[in-house]
């Protein structure tokens, strides 16, 4: 698993990543009642803002954490977006994409590094 | 930026596990470890304890009560004589131009007017209170906290410590003794619920807060879930409904200029603004405060601009999650033309026109024990 500084976890699932948000993010945000997916065979770029969460308190954004194409998102989370407070590791996964280069991942925090920075 | 201050039930918050935000110069619960969501729906469905001690209490009296109402009537548009003894209302101060410069809670306690005002703006209001009322003694009450007890579950808690507030109806005032403390109490609130505002010396805050805790079915809410309980309720937000730039009549607030200070009432105007707000009385204002429904599931905040095909017609005020009613919720100013219930319009949300209706307010009925 490795996690990038928005809060995100990428998994590795094949030849795909996996992306959500940590636990600590959907405490920080709260109850969330919105979420917006991109469409599936989007292409993306490092950095776009991809994914619109809104929690009761604000919104925020989801940004690409590699450059790849988007190729399924989870649209229960459009259904029931609480469902990121009540497994943001498991079935509250965002969209899995195809990445470009997967040494990318490696500009990316593993676990220990993350948990240092929200200390 | 100077240093928080902090309420008399500061460390009872951080003890209850409260993430504290500034607000109004206050360190403040925001929320406790549910969360605004569930807390919204405790105090619907039980009662909540709301920490409001950051908002000003302030005496006003003169020779009489009805000197005081008298002086009084020279800043705000509602019927302070016509306010009985033991009663509440409430009441609005306004500025030559029309606009309202805060809200609050006046209440005729016999011998003097006590008035709630908002945090944000109560050195403003008592600058503004001994400014202009000079044959008045303005007194800010300082050595008190202010809890506000709110929802089904509020008139139980609170008789259960002090047995005669459960004979007060909504906006009734009265001083009851608890453990030999002088409660302030009122039967009144702003989250749509039934329930009390009660002042309370700072001494006993603590020792009170906790005996209503102690009450089955009462919880501590936090900031959070008192702004989404007032905004279900319809109710404004002094600084994003309602500022200097907005009338009452705009602002859809003419219930709170009572017959006697309209036109051809006893005491026509006579209040700051009253040529304007009077005349926007008579002939209708430009724009209307409106609820207004997102069809989606996107909630639409303060500042988000409101379309009518190509025509900017109005901006939301504010906005966000309805626990209660499970959608998103806004209310906000359009032109009179759009204000009509029904209307369908549009919003631009991250660039990209969505639809919502206007529709009436309290989103949802109020409980309110008349």
């Amino acid at each position: 698993m490795k996690y990038t500084e928005e809060h995100e976890w990428l998994r590795v699932d094949d030849d795909l990543i996996v992306v959500g948000i940590t636990s600590h993010a959907a405490e920080q945000l709260g109850d969330v009642v919105f979420v917006e997916l991109p469409e599936a065979e989007t292409k993306v770029a490092k950095g776009d803002d991809i994914v619109v969460i809104e929690s009761v308190k604000a919104a925020s954004d989801i940004t690409a954490p590699l450059d790849g194409e988007i190729v399924e998102v989870n649209d229960a989370l459009t259904d029931n977006p609480g469902l990121v407070n009540e497994d943001p590791l498991g079935t509250a996964w965002f969209f899995k994409m195809k990445v470009d280069d997967m040494g990318q991942l490696d500009d990316h925090m593993d676990e220990d590094a993350y948990n240092d920075m929200i200390g | 930026m100077s240093e928080l201050k902090r309420t008399p039930l500061y460390d009872l918050h951080v003890s209850l596990g409260a993430k504290m935000v500034p607000f109004a110069g206050y360190d403040m619960p925001v929320q406790y470890a549910p969360g605004v969501m569930k807390e919204h729906i405790h105090t619907r469905t039980a009662a909540g304890v709301f920490d409001v001690s950051h908002m000003g209490q302030v005496r006003v009296e003169a020779g009489s009560i009805e000197a005081a109402a008298t002086a009084l009537e020279r800043l705000v548009p509602a019927s302070i004589l016509g306010l009985a003894e033991g009663r509440q209302r409430y009441g609005l101060f306004t500025n030559d131009a029309g606009g309202i410069l805060d809200d609050l809670m006046i209440a005729n306690r016999g011998d003097h007017l006590f008035l709630v005002v908002n945090a944000a703006m109560k050195d403003q209001d008592i600058r503004h209170l001994q400014t202009n009322l000079t044959d008045c003694k303005i007194t800010p009450i300082t050595d008190r906290a202010l809890l506000a007890l709110q929802g089904p579950g509020a008139e139980t808690a609170l008789a259960a410590l002090v047995p005669a507030a459960g004979k007060m109806r909504f906006m009734d005032v009265a001083v009851l003794s608890w453990h030999g403390a002088e409660l302030w109490v009122s039967r009144s609130g702003y989250s749509g619920e039934d329930g009390f505002e009660i002042s309370v010396p700072e001494t006993e805050a603590v020792t009170f807060a906790n005996a209503l805790l102690d009450q089955p079915d009462v919880e501590p809410i936090g900031l959070g879930a008192r702004d989404s309980l007032r905004l279900e309720a319809g109710l404004c937000l002094y600084g994003s409904d309602i500022d200097t730039t907005t009338s009452p009549i705009e602002a859809g607030l003419e219930w709170a200029i009572q017959k006697a200070r309209r036109t051809s009432g006893a005491r026509e105007g006579g209040f700051p603004g009253a040529t304007r707000i009077l005349d926007e009385m008579e002939n209708g204002a430009a724009r209307r405060r409106v609820g207004l429904l997102p069809e989606g599931r996107a909630p639409m905040r303060a500042g988000t601009e409101i379309f009518n095909g190509d025509t900017h017609v109005g901006t939301v005020t504010s906005g966000g999650f309805g626990p209660s009613l499970e959608c998103p919720i806004s209310m906000g100013y359009v032109t009179s033309d759009c204000a009509t219930l029904g209307t369908n319009l549009e919003a631009e949300v991250r660039g990209k026109r969505m639809p919502l209706m206007v529709t009436g307010l309290p989103f949802r009925p109020s409980t309110y024990k008349r």
